[in-house]
């Protein structure tokens, strides 16, 4: 397989974004917007995502997979061409979902397990010399910190969205169309905010 | 364009049941089944209930369809377990209108206490089993089993997987079917009552409808044949086909829309073409035990795990006689991340106190389950849904004067509802010595808050009649029935004592709402924080395992930093004001007073 120019929508196979993070960060519903985006561009589109237990602040995972045809809505290990930690250590975590040459962005936020809340393990000191990727594959960013600047710390789900978008050749307008329809009318400037925030990270 | 919608399995079986005209749905929450309740109960014109448990559920969904209409029971796999005594006869019966029960299965147990492989209900009850592998199928597939319950005049089941529950996919929808009022009371004793003369007849019966859904098979166009490349063939069903394709697009393929029964001789015929065959399907080898039975040699179980649902990589590794490369990158280790309860969780202070008081704590199906989790570790035993009660019971008379005042039996309220009444009826009776715990929070919240008979609302908002659990108690016979607040340490502490120490049963009603509910708990109160200047590095907080309480070593802080209340301290306690919802059950613990109100 060559390797792609393009992430998004070049290839002819079929490609996988994982999002990875802790219940309560918003996973889902960014990952709904993204699929929205996709089908919008044409492309067939499959998600997967566990719920239940795994919303009681355990790891949240969502898979999303696209290109002209999609059959598994989950994606094999070694096979993920980006993978989004929404909280630092999960970026390790999911380590093996990720290609060779796939791209890791990680959101610079610690949420403590409960064996790091009570002291008998260590949360990682230093994710980025743990990482084994190449430097250039890595995209740290502090969306917290930018929702709260967009108007809205719960909008960190989006600014990651936004810095996402830079790694896909979707239209940007397609992106301000899905997330203008996907909140409230008050709350869509604050995430629309949040995003262009992320894009130009 | 306008048409083509993203949907999850269950959403597509929603959409699918009210486009063709199905009217009435009834049944329980269930991860991951629940969501397809809740958006069919949104659509025009329908009717829609929960139901105590699974088995009313059904019973509901039998008596509409004798009535003429098409109607839908909805479960998780171990639902149906509840549900199985009804089951087994309705499948004698038939239906005079429609019926579909859907099973929705959890490989991989995400969100249940076991991994049981419901096509063998199938099997089990003689009722035809349909099994879509994406939502587009989904939606396909619920209006298939409703024409074949009419045209077979039997019970049909749908059985999906989590994965196919709660991926999304593209469907593409159309307008719903004029509905038509079919509804009657139609006399049919023969047919309706099941008494051994009567229901003989209809057993033979059965067997004839199998016989003609067996012919069926072999031409339901659902049990699709791909001829590709002939040396390797695979037959498989569900979610395992999409995993197969992705790896292996040019194999040829028979991929069966319905499980049960299978096409003999479709199977037949796609042998003869295939060097070699695989069965590829998640948990039992169900389909590769019939085909083996047949005389047609396949790798199945012998390649395949038994246990835990698939993808792609499990399946590429199972098929491929070539070594598979390794992933890129290898994880380093990092902490487990487990669900927990949630900040303020009402459930914490109960568990915490049970803990302390070394009590043996039969449990439960709900969050509370977690409690059995360091660092709270106060539950101790969990089967299924109703089982804490009558478990306690029995264990408190096999262990007599030795368990007095130490064993309880805990169990949420919606769990109570759903299958607890009875055995605290029998408590009751047979004179039980154990203590009760129901751990009222108003909601069913496991499964992400849905009403139920204690709440005051139904499934469609109305407003309804609320069980009173002290009340019910009373009238089963309970000899004490206690209200505790468990963000109320002291007091819940207290009563738990006094009422192990009473002979005869009681019941305490722990009442709080989930932090989560906001129509019955409000809003979070002010985040408390640790004054570093009174600290004395006890640790009691951290006992209650509550995400915002976190230790800190004085060796990881900065030297100027360090605040040293008593000689041995070596941390200190630090609460997050991100996550912490006030609860104020780790302030009433503090012995020290350091938890205190306000911002520094
Ligand atoms: S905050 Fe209170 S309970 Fe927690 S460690 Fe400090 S002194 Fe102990
Ligand atoms: S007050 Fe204490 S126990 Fe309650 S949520 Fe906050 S940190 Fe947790």
């Amino acid at each position: 397989m060559s390797k792609p120019k393009d992430r998004a929508t070049g290839e002819k196979s079929v490609r996988s974004i994982l999002m990875a993070g802790v219940g309560g960060q918003g996973i889902l519903r960014a990952s709904d917007i993204l699929c929205e985006v996709m089908i919008r561009t044409g492309l067939d589109v499959k998600k997967s995502e566990v719920h239940g237990m795994a919303q009681r602040g355990g790891c949240v995972t969502s898979h999303v997979r696209y290109g002209t045809c999609v059959h598994s809505p989950i994606a094999k290990k070694g096979d993920v061409g980006i993978l989004i930690a929404f909280e630092k250590m999960e970026a390790l975590r999911y380590l093996d979902y990720l290609r060779a040459e796939g791209i890791a962005i990680v959101n610079d936020t610690e949420i403590y397990p409960p064996a790091v809340n009570l002291g008998e393990a260590r949360y990682p000191d230093d994710i980025l010399t743990l990482l084994p990727l190449p430097p250039a594959s890595v995209k740290m960013v502090r969306a917290q910190e930018m929702g709260v600047r967009a108007g809205n710390p719960r909008t960190e789900n989006i600014v990651l969205l936004g810095v996402l978008s830079r790694y896909l050749t979707l239209e940007p307008s397609v992106w301000d169309e899905i997330l203008k329809v996907s909140f409230p009318a008050k709350l869509v400037d604050a995430n629309l905010t949040a995003f262009h925030l992320g894009r130009v990270a | 364009m306008k048409n083509r919608k993203l949907m999850s399995g269950n959403e597509a079986i929603a959409r699918g049941a009210y486009e063709c005209g199905v009217r009435f749905a009834s049944g329980y929450p269930g991860t991951p089944s629940t969501e397809i309740m809740e958006s069919f109960a949104r659509y025009p014109g329908v009717y829609a209930e929960w139901c105590p448990n699974e088995k009313v559920g059904l019973e509901c969904a039998i008596g509409a369809a004798l009535a003429g209409t098409k109607a839908m029971a909805v479960m998780k796999h171990v639902g149906v377990n509840v549900a199985a005594d009804p089951l087994f006869t309705v499948s004698y019966t038939g239906t005079n209108g429609a019926l579909v029960i859907i099973t929705a299965d959890d490989p991989s147990l995400h969100s249940s206490q076991n991994e049981q492989d419901n096509r063998n209900y199938a099997k089990f009850a003689k009722i035809p089993m349909l099994e879509p592998a994406d939502s587009a199928e989904a939606y396909a597939f619920i209006k298939i089993a409703f024409a074949l319950s009419a045209q077979f005049d039997t019970p049909v089941f749908l059985r999906t997987t989590t994965r196919v529950s709660h991926s999304k996919s593209i469907v593409e929808i159309a307008d719903p079917l004029p509905v038509e009022d079919t509804t009657q009371i139609r006399f049919n004793a023969p047919k309706y009552v099941m008494v051994p003369a009567m229901a003989r007849l209809r057993r033979i019966e059965v067997e004839k409808r199998m016989q003609a859904l067996r012919a069926f098979a072999e031409t339901f166009p659902e049990n699709r044949a791909e001829i590709n490349r002939t040396d390797v063939g695979v037959i498989t069903a569900g979610i395992p086909y999409h995993y197969a394709k992705d790896v292996f697009p040019d194999y040829s393929y028979l991929k069966l829309g319905m499980v049960h029964p299978i096409p003999e001789k479709a199977i037949r015929d796609f042998a003869d073409r295939i060097d070699r065959l695989f069965v590829i399907e998640e948990l039992d080898p169900f389909l590769e035990e019939q085909i083996r039975a047949m005389g047609i040699p396949v790798t199945g179980k012998d390649a395949f795990p038994y246990t835990n649902e698939f993808d792609p990589g499990v399946v590429e590794r199972a098929m491929r006689t070539d070594p598979v490369e390794d992933p890129a990158y290898v994880p380093p280790v990092v902490p487990p991340r487990p669900p927990n309860l949630c900040p303020g969780c009402p459930h914490r202070g109960l568990f915490y106190v049970l803990g302390k008081l070394k009590v043996f704590a039969a449990g439960d199906i709900g969050c509370y389950t977690l409690s059995f989790m360091k660092p709270l570790e106060g539950l101790h035993a969990c089967i299924c849904m109703g089982a804490s009660i009558g478990m306690a019971h029995g264990m408190s008379k096999a262990l007599g004067e030795k368990g007095k005042g130490k064993v309880v039996g805990v169990i949420g309220d919606s769990t109570f509802i759903h299958s607890g009444i009875t055995p605290l009826l029998n408590a009751a009776y047979n004179r039980s010595d154990c203590v009760f715990i129901i751990c009222d929070n108003r909601t069913t919240a496991m499964t992400g808050m849905q009403e139920h008979p204690a709440t005051g609302f139904t499934l469609q908002g109305q407003s309804a009649k609320a069980l009173d659990f002290e009340r019910l108690a009373e009238a089963l016979g309970i000899d004490q029935v206690r209200v505790i607040d468990p963000y109320d340490i002291r007091q819940t502490r207290a009563v738990i004592r006094e009422e192990l120490a009473r002979s005869g049963p009681s019941l305490i009603v722990s009442r709080r709402a989930c932090a989560l509910f906001r129509r019955a708990a409000g809003p979070p109160q002010k985040p408390l924080r640790v004054d570093p200047g009174k600290c004395i590095g006890c640790r009691t907080c951290l006992g209650l395992g509550c995400p915002p309480i976190s230790w800190r070593k004085f060796s990881d802080q900065a030297p100027d930093q360090i605040v040293k209340n008593t000689k041995k301290q070596d941390g200190n306690a630090v609460i997050d004001p991100q996550l912490c919802n006030g609860c104020t059950v780790c302030q009433q613990l503090c012995k020290a007073g350091a938890i205190v109100a306000g911002e520094e």
